[in-house]
Parts: C-alpha cells; structure tokens; sequence
C-alpha cells in the first residue's frame, strides 16, 4: 500500500483499485475541533481538484477536494456520528471516502510522507 | 449614540486634514451626471415639525382605520388585540441591543430570548428545530422551498404549489425561482368546500422536491395535511405546510403532528400588530432534527460555559452567509429580532392554556359570524369547515361590494378577486375574517349592510 499526500493537506493510501482519501494530522490541528463532516453520495463521479467533502469547526468551514478523479465508492459513515475521529484519528479511522483511481498517472506531482513533512515544515 | 452636530470650523478643519477644498471635492470620482445637484424632484422642502404633524394628522384622516370600522380583513394579516403589557415589556432597557447582539459574552439576554422563541415556535408547528425567524410568512415559504432542494441535492427540481396557497406567497416563490434551476408548479385555486387534495396528490411525482400547502388554506379550509404528507413521502418529496394564523394553531392539531417536514408561516397575529403591513415576522421550523443542517436563518442553542453555567450562543454558524457566502443556505442572516420579541413576550403572557382560549374564541365568533351572514340573501357560505376565516359567494362582484361598504365604514372582507387578479371565476367570493376583536355587533353591522346592498 502506498501512501500519498496533497498540498491541500489530503492523504491518499492506494490499494490495488481504490484509494482511500481523508485530512492529514496537520489539517486537523490547523481546524480545532470538527463539529461536521459533509460525505459526497456513493456513484458520484468526481473530477480532480473539485469539492468531494466539507469539514466544519465551530465557526469555520472547509472544502475538501478530490486529489484525484474517479467515482465515490464507498463513504466512512462513522463520521454521521462521531466527526470528531477526524480529530482524534485522522489518518486512519477519521477516513472519509474510497474512490476508484483510473489513470495512475494522477499520483505523479502528489508528495511522499517525507515530502509531505518538509513542505508542511515549510508553512 | 449621541448626535453631535458639526460647525463650519469643524468641517474645514477635517477638509484641511485630508488636504480638500471643499465637501464636493470629496465626489469627484462620480461623474457629473450622476450627481445630484438641486433639491430632489416632487420632495417638498423641509418644514417644522409641527407643521408636518398637521399634516400628517390630515392625511391620516382620509383613512379609515382598522379600529374605526367592523372590520373584517384577514387573508394573512389579522387584527388581534396586542395586550399594553406586550408595548411595555418589549420596551425595557434590558431588550436594547447593539445592531448586531450576538456575542455571546455581551448579549446573553437577546440570545436567552431568542431561545425562548425558538422553542415556542418549534412546539407551536410541532417540529423539533425553528430557527430565530425570517422576515415575513411568504419569505419563509421561499426559504422552505429552497431547502427542500437543498435536501434533494438539487436532483429533484419540481415545486408544487397548492392552488389554495396564498397568491402574494406563490408570488414570491416564482419571482425567487427565477435565480435557482427550481421549476415552480402552481394551479389557480377552486371554489370547492373542501380543498382539492386528491388533485394535488395526482400533481407530485419522482421529480418533486416538495408540495407547499397552506393550513388553513386561502380560503379558510382545512387540508387533510397527514393524506398529503403519505402521498409526499411515497415519492420521495417533502411537504412543507404554510400558516398565516398562529392563533388557530390552538385549536387544530399542528403541521409536525401531521406529517409536515418543513412548517413555515407568519407570526404577526401574536404580539405584533398589523403595523400598516409591515414589518412582519417569518416562522421557521423542520420537524426532523436532522435537517437542521440544511435550514436557512439563525440559530440559538443552550450550552454551558467553562464553569458549567447555562448559557445561549449562535450555533451551526456555517450555514450562514458571513462565513462561506458561496455555499450559505440563504442568504438572508438576519432575522425579525423586535417582531420576535414581541410574539415570544405575547405567547408567554398567553401560555398554553390561554393561546387556546383565545383560538376558542376566535372559533365562536367566526362561526356566530358564518351562520349569521349564511341567512343574508345572496350569500352563500362555501366553507364545510373552518378556523376564524371563511369564504362567502355573494350574488354580485364582491370587489365592488366591499367598495360600497366602506362608505358605511365596514371593511367586510378581502374579495377574491383583488386576491387573484384576472381570475374571473371567483369574482363573486370574499374571505371574512373574524377574529377576538370583532364584536356581534360588528357582526349585525356587516351581515344589514350585505342585506341592503344585496336587495
């Protein structure tokens, strides 16, 4: 399985294909307490850089975009309830959506976890 | 925040400041054209203030004041009486508040009162969640509407109105339609003694996102909501009920009870007075709380402070325009906050048992006045049932008719066809509404003045 990451601050584990995307640990921190997390529909088809999700803090709201195209295939439900995983375990629990990948090509440009900690060092 | 007015000197010497010889410098940037020089066209000059009190007091005589007439008219706005305790109460200091009073730290008073309405309302519709109000009835039925496709994911994209809904309402709705991909399906109203429902029913299918049906209806009927909200939900489409009586909601069962996912409506019979139209107030409420993400307008919740006392703030901010514009719920963030006050005081001093009173006695009365008018010849009673409004057929054009009764200083009605301009089919009805302010005698005035006229 390989992990990837986003300049907006996104992860994205790849697993034959699917890939499993949700917010880094740094974007949670960034947040404060998530209150809300907005899930799309399973089937809907999405193209890279487009709104996918939307998390909410208390007085804050943000978009999350797909880091790459495809089709939603499955949502984490267990955000409905507990939005607060995201916080307490965003990079594994705290998922928020699996969508099927397509071109392989589209992780080219995407950081590694080492990149990923350089550039948020950067910030 | 005290006016201070300026001098001369005071002016030059900012002018100086900003380095400007003079006020019209300030303006260059608009061009000459735009600029208004002179007094405006028909805008008399100023004069003392006693002498606009003349006439202003003159004017005010060509009126006939709801109070100096029997007085009739309901259709959305109705004549209550608003107890002096309300004027007073809604006037204390403790009420003042700054423009915009909802930081939580500084203005726990407005928030706990807005909580206090909110919670009325909610119980009043029978829903779980109202938000702090709107503007008016016909602006929250907009709003309504836009929810609904909001809950639809914008893939449903039929409205369909009720022919029996308020016209100014569906008015409203067509003209904000405009801007949204909502296509708005409305039907002319009939004059049936009970509302059509099975023909409403047919009118929804797959791609409906909601039915807006009025309770009581336009003409003072009673839809049977809980038949419209199973034929709804079978298709997957919300029902949202519209109230323009508050009052009559303490006499029939409530929207929520009855299946109603939205319940929208106008709150002006509590508290607020008809104010020559305006302003009035909006009524908000889902009856599902999980809805309450979608809901448009503010919202107050109860939370405890970091010592653990109660405390009010605003909640689930994010909807609201002032935070992520593009994707706000409305873009309406302000609510009704003094008309609100004014129900909430209203309500209180009323409680439960006397907002069923005075529903009670709105009922006696309406019927008093229904079973008096239906032994005027020439008139015909259309309603089989009924809360304080009714529509009666008269044996003539009933817009020129309330026309000839003022003249006798009775305001017998709204007729149908100032409602419903153009529709010749009802032009002989006329909505009566009566309510706790009407007497029997007022009531004898009308029905002699019907008989003289009709002869």
């Amino acid at each position: 399985m390989a992990r990837y990451f986003t300049d907006e601050h996104e992860w994205i584990d790849v697993e034959g294909d699917l890939a499993t995307v949700g917010i880094t640990d740094y974007a949670q921190e960034q947040l404060g307490d998530i209150v809300f997390v907005e899930l799309p529909d399973v089937g809907t088809v999405i193209d890279k850089g487009k709104d996918a999700a939307v998390v909410e803090s208390v007085k804050a709201a943000s978009d999350v975009y797909a880091p790459i195209s495809g089709e939603i295939m499955e949502t984490n439900d267990a955000l409905e309830d507990d939005p607060a995983l995201v916080n307490t375990s965003p990079e594994e629990n705290g998922w928020f959506f699996k969508m099927t990948i397509g071109d392989k090509s589209q992780f080219e440009g995407l950081m590694d976890a080492a990149a990923y900690k350089s550039f948020c060092d950067g910030l | 925040m005290r006016y201070l007015p300026l001098t001369d000197t005071d002016r030059s010497a900012m002018l100086d400041v900003i380095g400007a010889a003079d006020i019209d410098s300030l303006f260059v940037d608009v061009p000459e054209e735009a600029r208004l020089s002179g007094p405006i066209e028909g805008l008399p000059m100023h004069a003392s203030e006693m002498a606009v009190e003349k006439h202003m007091r003159r004017l005010s005589k060509k009126n006939l004041a709801a109070a100096d007439a029997a007085f009739f008219l309901g259709a959305g706005a109705y004549k209550h009486h608003v107890p002096a305790s309300v004027d007073h109460i809604i006037q204390r200091g403790e009420f003042l508040t700054a423009y915009t009073p909802y930081q939580p730290e500084i203005a726990q008073g407005t928030l706990q009162m807005l909580f206090e309405f909110q919670t009325q309302v909610a119980r009043l519709y029978g829903c779980a969640v109202a938000n702090a109000s709107m503007y008016d009835g016909s602006t929250a039925c907009w709003e309504a509407v836009a929810m609904a496709s909001r809950v639809a994911r914008g893939k449903k994209r039929k409205v369909v109105l009720s022919g029996a809904l308020h016209p100014h309402y569906a008015e409203v709705v067509k003209t904000m339609a405009k801007f949204t991909e909502d296509e708005i399906a409305s039907a002319p109203p009939s004059l049936t003694p009970a509302p059509d429902d099975d023909g409403l029913i047919a009118r929804i299918d797959e791609d409906t996102s909601c039915v807006v049906v009025q309770y009581p209806d336009i003409l003072g009927r009673l839809p049977d909501l809980a038949r419209i909200a199973d034929a709804a939900h079978e298709k997957g489409a919300l029902l949202i009920a519209v109230n323009t009586e508050p009052v009559a909601l303490g006499a029939i069962k409530s929207p929520g009870e009855l299946g109603a996912d939205i319940v929208v409506g106008e709150g002006q019979s509590i508290g607020v007075g008809l104010n020559f139209g305006g302003p009035y107030l909006g009524l908000f409420a889902v009856r599902d709380e999980k809805h309450v993400r979608m809901m448009p307008g503010r919202l107050c919740g109860e939370t405890v402070d970091a010592e653990g006392k109660r405390g009010f703030v605003l909640t689930l901010s994010t909807r609201e325009q002032h935070i992520r514009r593009e994707k706000a719920t409305s873009n309406i963030c302000t609510n009704s906050g003094l008309c609100a006050l004014a129900f909430s005081v209203h309500m209180t001093l009323l409680g439960e048992k006397g907002l069923r009173a005075l529903a009670t006695e709105n009922h006696r009365l309406a019927c008093l006045a229904a079973d008096r008018l239906a032994k005027v010849p020439g008139v015909k009673l259309l309603n089989e049932a009924f809360f304080n409004e009714f529509t009666v057929l008269l044996d003539g054009d009933a817009r020129q008719i309330v026309r000839d009764l003022t003249k006798q200083n009775v305001l017998a009605g709204v007729s149908l066809g100032r409602l419903f301009p153009g529709n010749e089919g009802l032009s002989n009805g006329l909505l009566v509404a009566v309510t706790e302010t009407t007497t029997e005698e007022d009531i004898e005035t009308l029905a002699s003045a019907l008989e003289e006229v009709l002869a």
